[in-house]
Order: structure tokens, then sequence, then C-alpha cells
């Protein structure tokens, strides 16, 4: 409300202590409603429920073939169980030049585990354990394990992972390939071998 | 505050029932002020319907949605069976969710082409730059709607399209993958991601866009609008106070709506009982399929209507952000040369434009698309500080402006059809120049829209009797 509407003289002059007490208590005012919108974006949190659904999954590998591939789920992403073959893992190290990032050096604690901070980004080399989620926007990429050319791929591919979503390619260490929209590899979870046969996901020795 | 009024109590019954409620009530006051004493352009062209429509698709979806609420589960395991459940056992289920899904895409349809009219009639320019900017926000709304509402049928589409628009939000440095936490609720798209977007979806959104149309109209209502000459028909008054060239809402245009409803009900009705999934475009393919957290479908592409905007986001690469940074120092480089600003403001330009290259450097160019995504959307908030042109109404501005207007028009369709596409390295290329195009056409606007020889601009509007 404007002075002339309050029926105040203009000019009048200003009650400061009068003021003052206003802009307290607004100061004030404004604090509790920002305090009660903490209990209520908490609320946007992932619930007690949703954290303890992250238990680690047991998976069995004896079957598996060299070439084959095993999907699991973990806290709702699908982990993928890859026995490469001696070709693919031969062919690891010639692809270096191509990727972003083939030494696993970026974000090591979130992407990588020290144990898989190899060529192979694996415990075992022939065992490749990877969340599939593509880093860019979350899809899951499909598998293109065949090389030669074929479509959207380069006439080179070496066998890998390509993300159909944008396009980005990985190789058969989830390595990304350079100048693609994913920034990074592909995450490796943590994991240990309980025996030779059976694979715990969501769980390391050092935890 | 008005006075009592009286009224003879020999008045009749209507009379005197009108005189009671509008003592406590304006409610001829707002009849009079909206509608029958509300002075619109008498010149305004088909271009004019498409307000007055989306107002009617907009009931629609509130009508149809409520309906919908009464058999949906909010649930990730029941969801995608209480559609399917609506779809077939529902009485008549069928219809109402096409209608509601067919409205969607038609929201789309109307809202872009009442923003295409703003743009070629300078609609957006003083004294009207809320009733854009309310405009926009509705824009903005209707996105976060349209995107939310999305998910709820829990189909393949709807899950990994969400994955993807959420994980956008994860590319922001710093705060992103909390904040995508905060979105999803859970560590990925899951039953605490539904329930919140349908959440959102049924009230919290719908309350903000329904104060936003309420906002826009207030506003609209207190300038007037604008019309195809962008003349200010306020300025021409008769002696009663009544714009010359005004012509009352009720019953002129309101005529002129119910005509332009007429058609709408046609063709839409048509979508509905002949083409409801229109070709895979209103409704996709993949969204048959329940959603499955393990297998991303081979082509995942979001709705027609996001299109644009989603090819502007797959065009930021690392190469991109080679031309883009190469645009931020030639911007900044004419900045310091051209314009006619205090040296001060000069070192703020070459220190922003350091900042800026820096950043573009050291942050991943996924976070960039992001912010082109977003920006893309953002800018039209701009435009009536970007529009400089001495003409309002495309009618009298340079004739290359009209081709320019053009070439925008197809840039944004061919951007449309290549988001809809698979990537690949000429899909790249092209949405690339047409993200380009599309913010030199705002950014450079406040220079080109000057250029050229402007035609008069009449004092009256032009209308011939018919």
């Amino acid at each position: 409300m404007t002075q002339a509407s309050l029926n105040v003289p203009p000019g009048a002059p200003i009650d400061k202590d009068k003021r003052n007490w206003i802009v307290t208590t607004c100061a004030v005012g404004g604090a509790g409603v920002a305090a009660v919108a903490v209990p209520f974006v908490s609320t946007f949190q992932p619930s007690e429920r949703a954290k303890a659904a992250g238990a680690s999954v047991e998976v069995d590998i004896s079957t598996m073939k060299p070439g084959e591939k095993l999907t699991v789920e973990w806290r709702g992403k699908p982990v993928w169980i890859v026995r490469r073959t001696p070709e693919q893992l031969a062919g690891l190290a010639k692809l270096d030049s191509q990727l972003a990032d083939p030494k696993s050096q970026r974000k090591p604690g979130e992407l990588t585990p020290e144990y898989a901070r190899n060529e192979n980004r694996s415990i075992k080399p022939e065992y490749f354990v990877a969340v599939g989620i593509c880093t860019h926007l979350g899809c899951s990429p499909s598998d293109k394990f065949t090389p030669g050319a074929q479509p959207s791929l380069p006439d080179d591919w070496a066998g890998g992972f390509l993300c159909a979503c944008h396009g980005s390619t990985f190789d058969i260490a989830g390595r990304v390939y350079k100048n693609k929209p994913a920034p990074d590899n592909l995450e490796v979870p943590p994991h240990m071998y309980l025996s030779d046969a059976k694979l715990l996901i969501g769980e390391d020795k050092k935890a | 505050m008005a006075e009592f009024k009286e009224i003879s109590p020999d008045a009749p019954a209507a009379a005197r029932l009108m005189n009671w409620v509008d003592n406590r009530f304006p409610a001829s006051k707002l009849y009079k002020e909206h509608m029958s004493e509300y002075y619109a352009p008498k010149n305004f062209n088909f271009w004019y319907v498409f307000g007055s429509l989306a107002l009617l698709v907009l009931v629609i979806q509130i009508v149809t949605g409520i309906f919908l609420t009464m058999h949906y589960k909010p649930d990730a395991a029941l969801a995608f069976g209480s559609v399917e459940y609506i779809m077939r056992d529902v009485p008549w289920g069928w219809l109402i969710r096409y209608m509601h899904s067919t409205g969607a895409s038609a929201f789309f349809i109307v809202v872009y082409l009442h923003m295409f009219r703003g743009l070629l009639y300078g609609s957006y320019r003083k004294p009207r730059e809320l009733i854009w900017i309310f405009g926009c926000a509705i824009f903005l709304a209707l996105m976060a709607e349209a995107f939310m509402g999305y998910l709820l049928p829990w189909g393949q589409m709807s899950y990994w399209g969400a994955q993807v628009i959420v994980n956008l939000f994860a590319a922001i440095p710093f705060i992103g993958p909390d904040l995508a936490l905060l979105i999803r609720g859970d560590y990925v798209v899951g039953d605490a991601t539904l329930n919140r977007f349908f959440a959102f979806h049924v009230i919290a959104v719908p309350l903000v866009l329904l104060g936003l149309v309420v906002a826009h109209l207030i506003a609209l209502h207190e300038v007037g609008s604008n019309n195809p000459d962008g003349v200010e028909i306020k300025a021409k008054k008769d002696a009663a106070g009544k714009p010359l060239d005004g012509i009352p809402f009720h019953p002129y245009y309101t005529v002129h709506d119910i005509f332009a409803v007429s058609v709408f009900l046609m063709i839409f009705s048509a979508i509905i009982f002949f083409a409801p999934e229109a070709g895979g475009y209103f409704l996709e393919y993949n969204n048959f399929i329940p959603a499955d957290p393990l297998k991303t479908p081979l082509h995942i592409a979001p709705v027609w209507y996001f299109t644009p905007y989603y090819s502007m986001l797959r065009a930021i690469t690392s190469e991109m952000m080679y031309a883009l940074i190469a645009c931020v120092l030639a911007g900044a480089v004419l900045g310091v040369l051209k314009a006619k600003i205090a040296a001060l403001f000069k070192l703020v330009i070459v220190g922003a434009a350091v900042v800026l290259i820096g950043a573009m450097l050291m942050i991943d160019a996924k976070f960039w698309g992001v912010v082109v995504m977003g920006g893309a959307v953002i800018i039209l908030f701009f435009l009536p500080w970007l529009d400089n042109s001495a003409a309002k109404s495309i009618r009298y501005r340079p004739t290359w402006h009209s081709w320019l207007y053009g070439i925008f028009v197809v840039n944004f369709l061919v951007l449309g059809y290549l988001g809809i596409n698979p990537p690949s390295l000429i899909n790249e290329r092209v949405s690339q120049v047409g993200t380009l195009f599309y913010f030199g056409f705002f950014l450079l606007m406040p220079w080109w829209s000057r250029l050229g020889t402007f035609r008069p601009v009449p004092d009256r509007v032009t209308f011939a009797a018919h």
C-alpha cells in the first residue's frame, strides 16, 4: 500500500523502530518457511526401502561359454558378465589410440575399482563385469560382438557395444571410443569371486 | 468497490436476481470486461484462432485426464496393465484414453502455431512482453506436463525416455548426480519415480498451468490484442472511448472461434477414430511393450513435439564444442569492436567470454548439450528484447525477413525430423548446422531485425468488410 492510501502525509518521517520490527518479522517468518521446505524436499530422496534394495547379487558363471554374455539385475540396473574369447582379449591393446580413456584414469573411484584398472578392466582377464548403462544418458547399449562393417558402426569395428540412443560405441572392455557423446567408460561395479564358479556383484574385498 | 444498487421491485425476476448477484459478485462486470465489451481488432485472420483452441484442448485434457485417473494405477507393477485395462475393459475407456493421448499432440500443434503467430505479427513487442513471458512459461509447463505424462503408461519408451531425460540433469556439474537422484527417488527410474510423476502430472503442474493461463489472459485483456497489422487500435477511439477498429469479442470472435472449433474437432475426431497412433508419432510402437529396465529398445526417440530440441541435444559433440567456442570468441570480438557501450562493459564481455570458454573446455560436451537444449527454450523468453525491427508485423517488414522466417520454420521442422531418426554422421552434421542457425536467428536478431527497408505502417488496420 502506498503512503497516500494510508492517509499519511507525503514526506512524513518513517518510524524506524516499526520498520526494523517489520524487517525482522519478515526475516524470521522467511526462515520458518525455508525450514518447513526441508522436510518436503527431503521426501524426494530415495526411501529407506529403495536404499535397502541395493543388496548384492550372487551369479553362477560356471556354465558360461567363451563369447557369451549374461545379464543380471543389481540395484535395478542391468549388470553384464561377458566371458571374452582369447581373440577379443588380444585385440584390446591395439585399440588404445582410438579410445577416450584407454587406461581408465577418469573418475577412477566412481567408474573403475582399483582391481579392474588394467587393460581388460577386470579381475580375471576372461570375465568382464560392467553396469550395462551408457555413461551418456543412461540407455542400455546393445551387443555388437561380431567384428567388421555393419550399420551405425565403423568399417574396422573390432566388436563391442553400441548405444543406439546417441551412437556411443564401447570396446569389449567397456571403454568408450573418442568423439562420442558418452564421456566415460562403462562403470565396473564392485564385485568379487566367491569361488571359480560364483561371482558376487555389489560387494568387494575392501568392504 | 461498487455501491449497493437498488432495483425497482417491479423489475423482472431475472433482472432482480442479476442485481442481487452483482451486488455481491462482479458477474456482469466481468462478462462485460472480458466478453461483450472487450474490444478486439476487427482484422483478425485465421492465425488468431489458436489461442482459443489451446484453451479448448486444455479443457479436453483436464476432463479426459480426470476420468483416466479413475481407472489408472500409478504403480510400476500395475501401471502398464491398468492402461491396457482402460483400453480393453473399461466401457468407452479407449475413447477417453485416445482423446487424452491425441490431445497431447494436438496441444503442441496448436501451441506451436499460436507461438508462430506471435512471431509473425510481433505480438510480443511493447507493451505485450509479459503476455509473451507468461506464454513461454506455459510452454515450459506444458513440456514438463507432457514429459511426465508420457512415463505413466510405463511402456518401454516411457521408461527409457524418462531415464534419458532425468539423466540430462545428472550432467550438471557438482549437483547433477544428487539432483537426478532427487528427481527419481531411486537409483534408477522406478516405482518411486512413476508415483511422483503421477502426482506432478495430475495436480502440481496442471495447477501451475491454470494459474499461468489466467495470468496470460489477464495481461492480454489489460493491454488488448495485437493484430496482423501490428497497429495499436487503442490509439484511435470514438467519442464513447471505444477503439474505432475494435469489435466486441462476443459475439464477433466467439462465432469466429466456434467455426475454428468445429474444424478442429473434425480433424481431432478423425485422428482419434482412424489413426489414434498417427503412424507411431503420437503413440510410439515401443510403448506397447511393458517397461524393461534391463533392455533399451534399439531405437529410442522422444515424441515428435520434443524432437527439434532433442536434435539440438544430440548435435553437441566434443567436435561441435570447438565450433561453439569459435562462436563465443567471435561474439566477444564483435562485442568489443562494434558495440557502442562503455569500456567497463567491454571488459565484462571479455571476462565472461574467457570464463565461458574455460568452462567449455573443462566440462563435458554432454553438459553443454543439455545447456543448448534448455537454452533453445529459454531464449524464447527474451524475444521481446531481441527484436529491434521498426515495424511489429511481418506485413511491413522487408520481404527478406519473411524468407528468413520461412527458413527458420523449415530448419525447425528438419531438426524435428532428424530427432525422430537414429543417429548417423550426416544426421549429426545437419543438426549441428541447424542448431547454429536456430541460435543465430535469435542471438543475431538485435542486428538483422533492423536491416532492410521497412514499409510504412498505416494508422488504421487494413480491413475489407465481408
